[in-house]
């Protein structure tokens, strides 16, 4: 991991958003830095659905809001459609976030409670236009409908009258509003009851193929993630661990953490043998001052002198399957290791 | 599973629950929070109570260890310990019952430890209390007791406050005041929600360990049935305060009969399913407590529901196995609810429609529905 490397990313022109060594350091006093994310690489193609998988503290969410430039990365780039978000100046990103638009873990406080939900949802546009109130409602309405929220019923209505779950339809709808390219869903679905949970996995299933949504999607829960997600990266302490088609990765774990991330889950089957070995010694180091090589070492069933001596890199397991591990689960084609400065 | 369920066959339950009823009194009106509810509990057993929020789980755990405190509480019914009946018993009184004989492990380790108070001090306080044993006694068994708990260098973390501690070790150590006094029945409500899939999985393996060591009862109150699966003996579906199904636990996912439990479970996501496979939704929420249906409470969500469901209460009554109680008109599985589910798709209900896997319902179809029936 833990680690850094780009053999991974795809051509330029078949991907959306293009993120390369991304760094987010927060100082914090005394001279201190926490690195949230450090180095990580990756890229989405337009429709598709990345999930952002790991403990909390790996810097999953850091990751999400770095793509938005909130705040602005310490160093690195991402560019989306052909533009890096980190060159553009304070006008620039202002426009450009039109594009990119996010929904939040909690539903309710991420509404204005003082506002209509026809105002909460119709905000966008008053700042971008249509000006015009009728056009404007035309277009809430719309979206409010494809979301599953009746229009002409929930105009007038604040946010307190409606359910966890309605809220988080109606947060849907004001991110769609604009018609963005880059939606970041920041478990969007953590807050919510198993029952809630499947309407709005299932409702942005639907609104993805409707619009052709693309997502980055951050989730501490694997079958949650697993469900949603056309690929899938697993971070560990601000570093990418592995990074595959989502059926691939759950069929064949490359990297020790992911194979103990999906031994961890209480799996709803009696007959499910509990595994005690299964067990991660420890908890997530300090970012403060993280383990030098790989990060995950000392967690790690089977960590050596390499792991700590040496950053491991991104190594081709299969087609679409990428693993940043000294000793990986499964083969990894060991002639595509690039070193990268 | 089999070896612990013939470990207790031979035990008489200890923990008689019998029709107990928790109401608050506000504003509004009664609500019936938990609304006559019974269950038994043998020594070494796993209990699990599992039901969406709102159903009533956590109030009903508290209203066994009385936990429930308030002038507008009115608990009815009756819960005997050891023969002995804890309603009715003041706070005084149960002094000797909480820490001693029950115990309880909340949801949030981050606000259940008193955060200016050193931990070491939060696990020595009911044992001196308790059980009259001198300073520097107590000091050694909280220490032997945060190892048990597996808390590294429990000789500098007994000095430790509660900030300076992650919400994993926090649990442990909510785990470790609990166990302190040796009680009979553990409580743990939630006590993995707050927490990590991989430091859930370890109190989890903790929780077990212990409960086999100290041949200890536990009552596991979740929303996962996940979390329950593999560990409990025997689970409760709560529903809007009431008990709609209760099973062992094998026989609970072989053969459920509750189409609630059914859909709880089929609208978890799970490993096994392939990517983007569609889940069922459960439409609605659960139902306002302080003017609940006439009918059954799950009939507006239910989509098996018929006329009867809607007008008649079902009871909680035995099913072919042994130890399988469920409240449903049209048990799943039986051909007469294939029949309801038939005649209300065709119908077009929304929540039979939603349950057959169509997304284009949702929570307002069922307002309509509702409103023009």
């Amino acid at each position: 991991m833990a680690g850094s490397g780009r053999a991974h990313l795809r051509p330029e022109d078949e991907t959306l958003l293009r993120v390369e060594h991304l760094n987010v350091e927060f100082p914090v006093g005394g001279g201190r830095v926490v690195y949230a994310v450090s180095g990580i690489s990756f890229d989405i193609a337009k429709g598709e659905t990345l999930g952002l998988v790991g403990e909390s503290g790996c810097g999953k969410s850091t990751t999400g809001r770095a793509i938005l430039q909130l705040p602005r990365p310490t160093s690195g780039s991402v560019v989306l459609n052909g533009v890096d978000l980190m060159e553009l100046d304070g006008e620039g990103m202002r426009e450009k976030r039109t594009d990119l638009q996010m929904i939040f873990q909690d539903p309710i406080s991420s509404l204005n409670p003082r506002r209509t939900v026809g105002e909460v949802v119709a905000e966008p546009l008053q700042v971008w236009g249509p000006h015009d109130e009728d056009k404007q409602w035309d277009i809430v309405a719309d979206m409010l409908e494809a979301v599953g929220i009746d229009p002409g019923v929930a105009r007038y209505k604040r946010p307190h009258e409606f359910s966890g779950g309605q809220c988080q339809r109606i947060s849907i709808a004001r991110a769609l509003v604009l018609e963005p390219e880059l939606i970041i869903c920041d478990e969007p679905v953590s807050a919510l009851d198993v029952s809630v949970q499947a309407q709005i996995l299932n409702l942005l299933e639907d609104l993805k193929a409707e619009y052709g949504l693309t997502l980055v999607f951050i989730a501490h829960d694997l079958a949650v993630v697993k469900n949603i997600s056309d690929r899938v990266a697993v971070m560990y302490l601000g570093k990418m661990c592995e990074i595959s088609e989502t059926d691939e990765m759950y069929a064949n774990p490359a990297h020790p953490y992911t194979q103990l991330l999906l031994e961890s889950i209480p799996e709803p089957d009696p007959l499910a043998v509990l595994d005690d070995r299964a067990e991660i010694e420890g908890e997530l180091p300090s970012p403060l001052a993280p383990p030098s090589g790989c990060r995950f070492r000392t967690r790690c069933p089977y960590a050596d002198e390499t792991c700590a001596r040496v950053e491991p890199q991104m190594r081709r397991v299969s087609e679409d399957h990428y693993v940043a591990c000294h000793h990986p689960l499964v083969p990894v084609d060991e002639t595509e290791v690039q070193i990268d400065v | 599973m089999s070896e612990r369920a013939t470990g207790t066959a031979g035990n008489e339950p200890f923990l008689v629950v019998e029709d107990l009823k928790t109401h608050f009194t506000v504003p509004a009106g009664t609500v019936k929070a938990v609304d006559g509810v019974s269950l038994e509990l043998r020594r070494g057993q796993t209990l699990g109570i599992v039901g969406e929020s709102g159903s009533g789980k956590t109030v009903l755990s508290r209203s066994i260890m009385r936990l429930n405190i308030g002038g507008n509480v009115h608990t009815t019914g009756s819960v005997r310990y050891d023969g002995r009946e804890l309603i009715g018993l003041k706070a005084k009184e149960m002094q000797s019952i909480w820490g001693l004989e029950m115990a309880m492990v909340f949801q949030d380790p981050m606000t259940s430890l008193n955060p200016v108070v050193k931990v070491g001090r939060q696990l020595t306080e009911h044992l001196r209390f308790h059980l009259n044993v001198s300073k520097s006694e107590a000091r050694q068994t909280a220490i032997e007791l945060l190892r048990s708990v597996k808390i590294p260098e429990p000789e500098t973390r007994i000095d430790n406050y509660p900030h300076e501690m992650s919400g994993g070790m926090r649990q442990r150590v909510c785990i470790a005041i609990a166990l302190a006094c040796g009680p009979r029945v553990l409580f743990a409500d939630e006590p993995t929600t707050a927490l990590d899939v991989t430091v859930q999985h370890q109190i989890l393996n903790l929780l077990a360990t212990q409960q086999k060591e100290r041949f200890m009862s536990m009552i596991m109150v979740t929303h996962d049935l996940g979390v329950v699966a593999g560990r409990a003996d025997e689970i409760i579906v709560m529903y809007a305060g009431k008990v709609v199904e209760k099973a062992p636990t094998a026989t609970l996912f072989a053969e459920m009969k509750h189409p609630y439990t059914e859909a709880l479970l089929r609208s978890i996501p799970k490993i096994a399913q392939p990517k983007h496979s569609r889940l069922s939704a459960i439409l609605g929420r659960p139902p306002d407590l302080i003017n609940p249906p006439p009918g059954c409470s799950f009939a507006p969500r239910c989509p098996y529901a018929q006329q009867r469901c809607h007008e008649e209460k079902p009871v909680l009554s035995p099913g072919s196995t042994p130890g399988h109680q469920f409240a449903c008109h049209f048990p799943v599985g039986t051909p007469e609810a294939r029949e309801a589910f038939d005649r209300n798709l065709a119908a077009g209900l929304p929540v039979t429609l939603a349950a057959a896997g169509d997304s284009k319902v949702s929570d307002d179809d069922l307002v309509t529905s509702a409103g023009g029936a």
